[in-house]
């Protein structure tokens, strides 16, 4: 790895400082994607600047919402009595990220920053319309989520919290990677109160992207049988040595029903 | 240079580090505790799991940095001071729970927290989800998890003391 510079600020407008000034800073959260990109030298950051001193970790429950800020763990948001009671598709979507020792660092944050296309959290973030708060605005996950690793995050924006609203019923599945675990599709289906929202990662060459035939479908029955012959198109489906472009838009469907048949 | 302040098996240190120096260059070639192993150097195969605070964490995924202020326990931590074995020790011996034993101090660290997290009690299949982040190249996991569901009831026990 690069040496760089090491900064923990232990205020926000310090930490938003330290990487608004220097385009070549960037931040760590939990560090379990940052620190492998960094040990194969994909990244050569001048200073890193640690956000653990910042106070972002939390969970808060309204009536309406959750509310999870971006440095909570994974491992947190999985064990978390409020997740498991108001939003359990969450809980359980945290508790199968990684392996237990990453999600005792890898953050909500950290992954929705990151926007690995084959994360699974983007898709929650998207099917749930949820709020991503920054040092500077509200973003909506609509807006948020612009391709493949990238996000509208602007150089020196940080994420201070995530905001979910609960929705009505909501399930995940995922078909994981046999052997990295990530996942090769993973589909996030919710009934909110702006209709029914699909989400899909880990599939497309754009990262997580939205289903509107499968949402249209399901608006109309919200039952795994809706979902017969929705189509997936493989054009813009990942296309590498772990699957075609073809088999993955197949799972897609497979994954899809899955999802609503667990949703709860 | 920063410097590190962290309690590593009962014993404070503070060590001059890099920015870029990983937790397990400051255990094994700061502290010389070579018992935590790396294995692929890539957050998969978890022969370098240590305990931080309590809770199993990949020591080639973490700055030396970040552990500013930790406790942490490795491998060389677990015995007693008269050398009476762990309880999770004692079962991968009982249970013959390793072949070239290159894996195994990430095992340990790793049992002794799933262990810890699940006093209710811990299936077989819970066992074996839970070992996902460590990789044992012999392919010795019956025997891995034979030890740790021993394991499970000592521990308690002991725990319970």
């Amino acid at each position: 790895m690069y040496d760089f510079a090491y900064q923990k600020p232990t205020s926000l407008a310090d930490a938003v400082k330290a990487l608004s000034g220097d385009e070549d800073a960037k931040a760590l959260a939990g560090g379990q994607t940052f620190i492998p990109v960094l040990k194969q030298r994909l990244a050569k950051p001048s200073t890193v600047v640690d956000l653990s001193g910042l106070g972002l970790a939390g969970i808060t429950v309204s009536g309406t919402t959750v509310t999870i800020g971006a440095m909570t763990r994974h491992c947190d948001v999985a064990a978390s009595a409020d997740v498991k009671a108001k939003l359990p598709v969450l809980a359980g979507l945290a508790a199968h990220i990684g392996d237990e020792a990453v999600r005792h660092r890898g953050t909500i944050g950290g992954s929705l920053a990151n926007n690995d296309p084959t994360a699974d959290y983007p898709a929650a973030v998207l099917a749930l319309g949820a709020t991503i708060k920054t040092d500077r605005r509200s973003i909506s996950a609509d807006d948020y989520f612009q391709g493949m690793f990238t996000t509208a995050l602007e150089q020196g924006e940080i994420i201070t919290s995530v905001k979910f609203p609960i929705p009505a019923k909501a399930g995940y599945e995922k078909f994981p990677n046999p052997a990295s675990r990530y996942a090769m599709v993973g589909v996030f289906v919710a009934q909110t109160a702006g209709g029914v929202r699909v989400a899909v990662t880990g599939a497309g060459q754009g990262g997580v992207f939205r289903h509107a035939d499968m949402e249209k479908a399901l608006a109309a029955s919200f039952t795994p049988g809706a979902l017969d012959g929705v189509s997936t198109p493989a054009d813009d489906m990942n296309n590498d040595i772990h699957g075609s472009a073809e088999y993955r838009a197949h799972l897609v469907g497979v994954v899809a029903k899955r999802a609503v048949a667990k949703a709860a | 240079m920063p410097q590190v302040t962290l309690t590593v098996n009962g014993k404070q240190h503070t060590v001059a580090v890099e920015g870029r120096t990983l937790l397990v260059e400051l255990l094994r070639e700061k502290l010389a505790l070579t018992g935590t192993h790396v294995g692929c150097d890539t957050s998969q195969c978890g022969a370098c799991v240590v305990h931080v605070n309590g809770e199993a964490m990949k020591s080639c995924t973490m700055l030396a940095v970040q552990a500013d202020g930790a406790k942490v326990t490795t491998i060389e931590g677990l015995a007693a001071a008269d050398g009476t074995l762990h309880p999770m020790q004692e079962m991968f011996r009982e249970h013959h729970a390793l072949q070239c034993g290159f894996c195994t101090p990430g095992m340990v660290m790793s049992a002794i927290d799933l262990v810890m997290a699940n006093p209710q009690g811990l299936p077989e299949d819970e066992i074996r989800a839970g070992l996902e982040g460590n990789l044992c190249r012999c392919t010795g996991y019956h025997n891995i998890v034979k030890a740790i569901a021993a394991a499970h009831p000592l521990m308690h026990a002991k725990a319970a003391e």
